[in-house]
């Protein structure tokens, strides 16, 4: 159950009743515009009242909501984007979609972890949890995005990386490290958005950025609430308190200094207006590949090296 | 005893005769202690590695002084992390029951008279979890390592990153791989052992970022931990999943070695890494930027 989901379903009635009076006004001789301002004023007032500010939990919800803007939607908004296939050992992780992309103009690689969109996508998308083939997928599209002097655009959101069997058995941990290794490395630009869940080191593995951007109600955590709740609790029930204790909102890892820049989100979330947030999303990463776009390599690469280095220095 | 260890552990820690006998928790022998530790804590019945602790691990591992670094850093609480019990106080009886000051010792020393930087985790402390500290003193030991041009060694020990430090903790993997890109970049041999259990956020950067992967026998390695796996699958895994003989099976690490025969494998591998002296100069020459492809596992 998406609390945001529930809460939303106290609106259909209201959005309802907007929409026959408008479909009314327009083939009645009576005058009901002002019926319909007055509605559509407590319409935005209980908008602002339920999503105005949000709990922890809450964001977790609204970053898992089913309407929510996902990875193929931003693909979908850039100039051009031609996708590139497979790790080139195994299979190709449908988890991650990533290939040569014109955005605003500019030559990039992107690369976006995809949770799918109706349920059969997802089954075929793992629900958004790569696979070791998808991190050797990134591994090698970041040595190509080296290699051709392109900078690299990454999209996250993940509930975390694969934990089956053969993800074990072809080495999900070395996936990801060598993954982070080759990002650590890359002398190109790296601009990495969190727009859902940054599911902890699954997520990381494409956030290891020059530039780490984050919508507003996505969050980013070591754990996930309810495995969280699990170990400190015995009970994933407890999912909302933990969510509050991780600390995973944008306006945290600001603080913290974990994420460079926070982009806002239309009241009651991204999917209320899903092409404006892309667009502004499009918009900071245009921005932020344009300010990195005259740093010399070796000093994005120091930059790169202190931005993480002093993370969380004692 | 050698002596930085007496410095470092001080009087209480010794002469404890409480608990001069152990059990084994594979076969249930009873083991005397001295005796136990004389056997570098493998069961003389069944053969079982406990999990050693890291003076006694650098101990096993260095025939010389060892020069700790980053010994006085001591974790915030930057979440100020409460659940059944409240952050720092973990923190404090970890402290007490491991006498460490946090899950890594890092420092300098010899083996088989090859000048190393070691870095050993302890799953005493908070199960070996890679909190700020932890992220901070690998990151120095690769840093100083790279300095002064010696191989780096660490044994890790993790339950992966340490959720009472949230993001920050997380971070730290990227922190960690930077430094031993750098470190490996600059012309350097780094060795890491992989000890039981080794998973989660360390196995996922720098355990698997090493130029040659050691893993102890038996130890449980993987990225996700065991129970996650069988709720996720609805099954019971076997028993040498995530073993690290599976691991080398599936072609994921160098080779599994016997605790006994570690320090004197570690040895032979330092002594390769010295590399032909001939080729050395372009080695040492490369500059820190777009080093060659890492280690690829065979999928
Ligand atoms: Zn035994």
């Amino acid at each position: 159950m998406n609390v945001i989901v529930e809460r939303e379903k106290g609106l259909l009635e209201l959005e309802g009743r907007i929409a026959d009076l408008r479909k009314h006004s327009a083939d009645q001789p009576v005058d009901l515009s002002n019926e319909i301002t007055a509605l559509e004023d407590k319409y935005a007032q209980i908008l602002r009242e339920i999503f105005g500010s949000l709990t922890p939990w809450q964001r977790v919800n609204m970053a898992r909501h089913p309407k929510r803007p996902i990875g193929s939607d931003y693909l979908a908004a850039l100039d051009v984007f031609d996708e590139l296939h497979g790790d080139r050992h195994f299979r190709d992780d449908l988890a991650v979609i990533a290939g040569f992309a014109k955005l605003r103009g500019r030559r990039v690689m992107v690369m976006a972890q995809e949770k799918g969109r109706d349920f059969k996508d997802k089954v075929r998308r793992n629900f958004g949890s790569a696979s070791p083939e998808g991190y050797r997928k990134v591994k090698r599209l970041t040595q190509l995005a080296g290699h051709l002097g392109l900078p690299i655009v990454t999209f996250i959101d993940t509930s975390g990386a694969d934990p089956g069997i053969s993800s074990e058995e072809h080495a999900q941990a070395e996936a990801i490290a060598s993954a982070l290794a080759t990002m650590a490395d890359v002398p190109t630009p790296i601009v990495a958005t969190v727009i859902g869940e940054g599911g902890s080191g699954g997520a990381l593995a494409l956030g290891l950025a020059d530039r780490v951007i984050m919508l507003e109600h996505s969050v980013y955590s070591v754990a996930s609430p309810e495995g969280a709740a699990a170990i400190l609790w015995g009970e994933s029930a407890k999912a909302d308190e933990a969510a509050a204790r991780l600390r995973l909102t944008s306006d945290d890892l600001r603080d913290f200094g974990i994420v460079d820049e926070v982009i806002p989100e239309p009241i009651g979330g991204a999917h209320r207006d899903a092409q404006g947030t892309i667009s502004s999303v499009l918009d900071a990463v245009d921005a932020a590949l344009e300010g990195l776009r005259h740093t010399p390599i070796p000093l994005l690469l120091d930059r790169r090296y202190a931005k993480f280095r002093r993370i969380g220095n004692v | 005893m050698p002596e930085w260890l007496r410095i470092r552990r001080g009087d209480e820690a010794l002469g404890e005769d409480a608990a001069q006998w152990t059990k084994c928790p594979k076969c249930g022998e009873m083991l005397y202690r001295p005796e136990l530790a004389a056997s570098l804590y493998v069961c003389k019945n069944c053969g079982h590695n406990f999990r050693m602790h890291a003076f006694d691990r650098i101990s096993m591992l260095i025939d010389s002084d060892f020069v700790e670094i980053g010994a006085d850093l001591i974790p915030g609480d930057p979440l100020e992390w409460v659940d059944k019990v409240p952050y720092p106080q973990k923190l404090e009886r970890d402290r007490e029951k491991s006498q460490l000051s946090e899950g890594v010792v890092c420092g300098f020393g010899a083996i088989g008279g090859f000048p190393v930087a070691l870095g050993v985790m302890d799953f005493n402390f908070r199960g070996g979890t890679m909190g700020t500290v932890v992220g901070e003193r690998i990151a120095l030991l690769f840093e100083a390592a790279r300095e002064r041009k010696v191989p780096c060694i660490v044994c890790t020990a993790s339950g992966g990153a340490r959720m009472e430090e949230g993001m920050l903790a997380l971070m730290q993997m990227a922190k960690t791989t930077l430094a031993v890109r750098r470190f490996i970049a600059g012309g350097n041999f780094y060795i890491s052992v992989l000890t039981d259990p080794t998973t989660g956020g360390v196995s996922a950067s720098f355990a698997f970022q090493a130029d040659v992967i050691v893993a102890e026998a038996k130890a449980s390695i993987g990225f996700a931990g065991r129970r996650v796996i069988e709720q996720t699958i609805r099954q019971k895994l076997p028993d040498n999943f995530q073993t690290a003989e599976f691991l080398l099976e599936k072609g994921a690490i160098d080779m599994v070695v016997k605790r006994p025969d570690l320090r004197a494998t570690l040895i032979r591998l330092l002594d390769y890494a010295a590399g032909d002296p001939a080729h050395r100069s372009g080695r040492n020459g490369k500059a820190a930027v777009a080093h060659e492809t890492p280690e690829e596992a065979p999928a």
